[in-house]
């Protein structure tokens, strides 16, 4: 049996780390075309197959990407930690591909029977049954921070070492509606499993988009400043840091950054989708038990990947959308709105556990849909999300000068 | 202005947001609504080489530059660094000498702008009292090397015979509108007939050389 449980993982780790590269080379082209749409421009569409006139709408792109990044000179400026600079951005790739290990691509392969006469099932997953998942996932997402605020720190440059506390301050702070938001995940569940939690949305057919909204509203901010994807994308703001932690970066290393940001929105995505958009479940179409032949398997896989690829799509498309937040911004929103509203939200799936667990599933989503429009407009009334830091006009005459107040038109 | 002691600072306002658009709904749609119009609506990218830029007028696009001949066929400089003087990014270096016709005093025996360095601003071509430097459509221009890109008389000479039928000089344009005097251009009334080049300039030995070097290959071919 060892032999076989061998061979699966190590085919599982070579499609993973083929598959996730393959994903981040790929969706660095889907971005870069999206942001060229957007801009009103065609965006690459040159790069083909080499030495032919062939051009693919340049899906040749991201392999001349890599070549010419294995090609760059990989420089080391004089002033930097060497250790650590060399260490941050491996730590953060590892963390990155590591999340990988407990997310579900799908669910289960049919089972087949060894010579042994026992039926050998295989889990699309890289650790099948690991207890604590979801946890697992966190705390890789955890040590990734630490890549990013070594590289800022490993630097030894006033930009880079901005970038790098930014992003520690932005992780930090998210990380905690982030756990409220899952962990009314996990009180539904009864599970940190995150097959089970795909396996309880596909038993009812309710999503937990639907059944939490005011959690999945709190996950999805909280979870894309997580991946320091725009708008919260503030440990890189060209604008004001260069390059954020890795402008002191070059050739390959500078790639692992940029591919494990790539994972880690990939990573949230896969999050978003089994979390609360029912993972491979879709009505009437995957069915919902673990009985399944290889068109079921192949079907969830697709259904899952789908919706993963929608939710990535909806990421590159709100980067353009919508501006950068200022610091302070971000902070109030983690500390103020979010932290209130995951805690509300706990508490309310919690009751609603303790007290009428019994009771159909609807009557949580409405009382979680209730509870979603009250908090938003009293959030709205007393804490708008507008922060006016501009002086004081109350604070009279400064020196000669006298303030006059004038309106807008 | 006022001044600086009794200086009011006029305070502006914002304008308060409305009680819906402190919920950040009509924002946050606002927002996603401009980006999925711009995802789908007409690309404006020029694929290069396939397709070409064509300036929306010719006459006024600042590209590269030529040097005018008069109607004789003889260069229209009278060099006299005008160009040079105004060029803010002193890219224009012109060696002078003593005209071989009787109708000006003196001509450039060589002529370069430095194409790497120019900011195609206009000024020369604004200096020039006799409209003898003009800058050109012509956009794409690129080299192999630097000696390449610094345009010496003859070359700028060549676009010159390029460009004048699609982009005619200042003062036939203006001849032919009939509103106004050409400004410094009025050509020599009996002139004795030159030819070109002028056979005893030695100078104009190297021209020659240089213009079998000149690379640059007329827009088209
Ligand atoms: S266009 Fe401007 S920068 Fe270029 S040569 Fe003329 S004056 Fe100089
Ligand atoms: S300003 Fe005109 S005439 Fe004078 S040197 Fe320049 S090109 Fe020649």
């Amino acid at each position: 049996m060892a032999w076989i449980v061998a061979i699966e993982v190590l085919v599982k780790i070579g499609l993973l780390l083929g598959g996730l590269m393959f994903a981040a080379a790929y969706l660095v082209l889907v971005e870069r075309w999206i942001a060229a749409w957007v801009q009103d421009r065609l965006g690459p569409n040159r790069v083909g197959i080499p030495l032919t006139r062939i051009r693919l709408f340049g899906l040749g792109q991201p392999i001349a990407d890599g070549v010419k990044f294995i090609c760059k000179e990989e420089f080391t400026p004089a002033h930097v930690d060497r250790v650590l600079y060399t260490l941050a951005p491996v730590m953060m790739l590892v963390a990155a591909l590591a999340a990988f290990a407990v997310i579900p691509f799908g669910s289960v392969l049919p089972g087949f029977t060894l010579p042994d006469g026992t039926v050998y099932q295989i889990q699309l997953v890289l650790l099948p049954g690991l207890d604590a998942g979801i946890l697992l996932f966190l705390a890789f997402g955890g040590i990734g921070v630490f890549g990013v605020a070594l590289g800022g720190w490993a630097s030894n440059n006033k930009y880079s070492f901005f970038g790098g506390v930014r992003s520690a301050a932005q992780l930090i702070s998210y990380e905690v509606p982030l756990g409220l938001s899952i962990l009314a995940i996990v009180l539904a569940a009864g599970s940190l499993r995150l097959d089970r939690i795909i396996l309880a949305q596909a038993d009812t057919g309710w999503w937990n988009a639907f059944v939490q909204p005011l959690g999945f509203l709190v996950f999805l901010v909280a979870v894309c400043a997580e991946a320091g994807r725009l708008p919260f994308d503030l440990a890189e703001a060209e604008q004001e840091l260069v390059g954020g932690y890795h402008t002191e970066y070059s050739g390959m290393r500078l790639m692992m950054f940029l591919v494990s940001e790539f994972l880690h929105m990939i990573a949230a995505s896969f999050l978003i989708v089994i979390l609360f958009l029912g993972g491979w479940h879709f009505w009437g179409l995957t069915g919902s038990g673990l009985e399944v032949g290889w068109g079921g398997a192949l079907l969830r896989v697709i259904v899952l990947v789908a919706k993963v690829f929608l939710v990535i799509l909806g990421f590159m498309l709100v980067r353009w959308s919508w501006p950068r937040f200022r610091f302070d911004q971000l902070m109030d929103l983690a500390w103020k709105v979010l932290l209130s509203w995951g805690l509300i939200h706990v508490l309310l799936v919690a009751a609603w556990m303790y007290w009428a667990n019994e009771w159909p599933v609807w009557t949580l989503a409405v009382a979680n849909w209730v509870s979603l429009v009250v908090v938003w407009i009293v959030t709205a009334l007393i804490s708008p999300p507008e922060c006016d830091n501009r002086p004081r006009r109350e604070l009279g005459p400064v020196g000669n000068v006298t303030p006059v107040a004038v309106s807008a038109a | 202005m006022s001044q600086p002691g009794t200086k009011k600072i006029r305070w502006v306002n914002e304008t308060p947001l409305s009680p819906i658009e402190r919920t950040y709904i009509p924002l946050v749609v606002q927002g996603l609504a401009t980006t999925i119009r711009h995802l789908f609506s007409k690309k404006i990218t020029v694929q290069f080489p396939e397709e070409r830029y064509q300036p929306p007028d010719p006459i006024i696009y600042r590209g590269v530059h030529r040097l005018n001949r008069d109607e004789k066929g003889r260069v229209k400089c009278v060099a006299c660094f005008l160009c040079s003087t105004a060029c803010p990014a002193r890219c224009i270096d012109i060696e002078a000498g003593e005209s071989p016709w009787p109708d000006r005093e003196k001509y450039p025996v060589r002529f370069t702008i430095d194409m790497l360095r120019c900011i195609f601003c206009g000024m020369c071509e604004e200096a020039c009292p006799v409209n003898a430097i003009e800058l050109t459509s012509l956009y794409d221009l690129s080299g192999k090397s630097r000696e390449e890109m610094v345009f010496d008389k003859n070359k700028l000479l060549l676009i010159y015979d390029w460009t004048k039928d699609a982009e005619p000089p200042l003062e036939r344009l203006i001849a032919a509108v009939g509103t106004r005097e050409v400004p410094g251009g009025q050509s020599p009334p009996e002139a004795p007939e030159e030819t070109w080049p002028p056979a005893d300039a030695a100078a104009f030995d190297r021209v020659a050389e240089r213009a079998a070097e000149a690379r640059l290959s007329p827009p088209g071919t």
